[in-house]
């Protein structure tokens, strides 16, 4: 009994990790973007200073917005905030990946986003209207080729909970080219979900371009925070995801103070790297034109289903 | 034991890039960039070549690593970057199908030759016998493009591709052909490479196009 309870304390733990990280994850790839463009750039802290400001400020709804566009920051926040906290980061076989596994995961995300493209549609303004078409365009070429992509992984652990997949990538000791493949796949996949280059800007506001940020374009104080912070925790849970599917490395599998301890040290590296990775590539990259994304989601998926396919030929082999 | 088992792995790696490079070739938009993965596909080749040269008792497979190498990594490409920068042919490539409907086909066309070779793989007890699906899928992918592409130059580079993936099907299934039919049929190539050269030339002083579908209105009229 008292196991159990310390289990859920530790994942709330680890729920709350992911909750409180998310912006500063958002403010040091800010950072990153800035130094390599000879800028000396924000604080590390300015994304928790935009939130408090955001916070304190009046919302502001339009006349005919209905009960929709003012639950949609909440029920896109708690779907978010529960999905991160599926994914195994300090601490491997918590309850939450008991109760749900990475379809569940995408599953919560898939309900964000129908919500929020319902609040963009619900004040009826152009922008919101074609925000929302565009997301659940794109979206509906990306979740295929997530899922791809994990499954990959789940073909080799035999399971689509996460735990078990963190495990079976911490005892891969042969290099799987499959594993490769879906890595790839899930990496192009990652830009294109969370609205960065080549895919979407975070920081335009240019009309012709704009998925994202035309979906929230209405939406002002404490329910545009909901929403940003939402967003900053989607960035975190699919970099933590990739972390403990492909490099889970130091992730503790015992209780105990010194290996999470590890784990967390071994977990903030990680996404620091990441983090790098991305200012790099956003530095390094143009925005691709809108009707290429389908090609580049296309190919991401096809990636994916080459990782499966070549999982059955290369490493099952002939039964 | 051990090093057999890594250069093993080396090769599963080696097939899985021959498989990606089949793809990138269909994806691609601009005639330079195919002959990029045209030539990086005979690099892979060679590497597994010599990688199977290391776990078999062939030596003349190193051999046929190093011609690989230089034929159809170097040579090759090199001829038709040659022909496409003297006809200024470096435009976009035009496929008959878009491209998500040929990856689709691409991919049922793997499905396909996954259960193909799964009778023959069953009956090898080569090293390289898991290799075998991916092969005859490399061949099937380099007919795909074949058949899809407008132009001549991409069709060419579709047949040499074929000629990559039949000899990577060869090293697969029966670690390599002799030495002698491998000579004869890398001269060969080589000499259909120049030929084809001569041919796009003609093609286009007397057709005024290097488009088969133009040609083939152009030649109706006649």
């Amino acid at each position: 009994m008292k196991q159990t309870l310390t289990l859920w304390l530790l994942n709330l733990l680890q729920a709350s990790l992911m909750l409180l990280v998310a912006p500063l994850l958002a403010g040091i790839v800010r950072k990153f973007k800035a130094r390599l463009q000879n800028r000396r750039g924000a604080s590390l802290l300015q994304p928790y200073q935009d939130l408090r400001k955001l916070f304190s400020k009046e919302s502001l709804f339009a006349d005919n917005s209905s009960w929709i566009f003012r639950t949609a920051p909440v029920v896109i926040f708690t779907a978010t905030l529960l999905a991160a906290s599926i994914v195994p980061i300090i601490v491997v076989d918590l309850p939450s990946a008991m109760i749900a596994d990475v379809i569940a995961m995408t599953a919560l995300l898939a309900l964000a986003r129908f919500w929020i493209a319902l609040a963009a549609m619900d004040i009826g303004t152009a922008f919101g209207g074609m925000g929302a078409s565009r997301e659940m365009t794109f979206s509906a070429l990306a979740e295929p080729a997530m899922l791809m992509g994990v499954f990959v992984m789940s073909l080799g652990a035999h399971s689509t909970n996460l735990s078990t997949m963190v495990h079976f990538a911490l005892n891969l000791h042969h290099l799987h080219p499959s594993v490769a493949f879906a890595l790839a796949a899930l990496l192009m996949v990652s830009v294109a979900e969370n609205g960065r280059i080549p895919i979407d800007n975070p920081t335009t506001h240019l009309e012709l371009t704009m998925i994202h940020e035309a979906m929230i374009l209405e939406y002002s104080g404490r329910h545009l925070a909901l929403i940003e912070w939402a967003a900053q925790i989607k960035l975190l849970l699919f970099a933590s995801l990739i972390i403990s599917l492909f490099a889970p490395w130091g992730i503790a599998e015992t209780i105990g103070l010194l290996p999470i301890l590890i784990a967390l040290g071994c977990w903030f590296a990680k996404i620091i790297l990441l983090a790098a990775a991305v200012a790099m590539l956003e530095s390094a990259l143009a925005k691709i034109r809108l009707f290429e994304v389908p090609n580049y989601l296309f190919t991401a998926f096809v990636l994916a289903f080459l990782g499966m396919l070549v999982h059955y030929i290369l490493e099952v082999g002939v039964q | 034991m051990n090093q057999l088992m890594f250069i093993q792995e080396a090769i599963s790696i080696a097939a899985s890039l021959m498989l990606l490079i089949s793809f990138a070739l269909l994806a691609q938009h601009r005639l330079l960039s195919v002959l990029h993965w045209f030539s990086a596909q005979g690099i892979v080749l060679a590497i597994t070549t010599l990688l199977v040269a290391l776990i078999s008792d062939h030596d003349e497979l190193y051999f046929s690593a190093a011609m690989t190498l230089l034929l159809k990594g170097a040579l090759l490409p090199w001829l038709l970057w040659r022909i496409i920068m003297k006809m200024h042919i470096h435009r976009e490539v035009e496929p008959m199908v878009n491209m998500p409907v040929t990856m689709m086909i691409a991919l049922g066309l793997v499905l396909v030759s996954f259960h193909i070779a799964l009778p023959i793989e069953a009956i090898s007890d080569l090293a390289t016998h898991n290799t075998l699906a991916i092969a005859t899928a490399t061949v099937f992918l380099g007919m795909l493009m074949m058949i899809t592409r407008k132009k001549a130059v991409t069709q060419v580079i579709g047949f040499l591709s074929i000629e990559n993936a039949l000899f990577f099907t060869a090293i697969g299934a029966t670690h390599g052909m002799p030495m002698i039919v491998e000579i004869g049929v890398a001269f060969d190539v080589l000499i259909a490479a120049i030929i084809f050269g001569l041919f796009f030339t003609q093609m286009r002083s007397t057709f005024d196009s290097l488009d088969i579908e133009e040609i083939e209105a152009k030649a109706k009229r006649r």
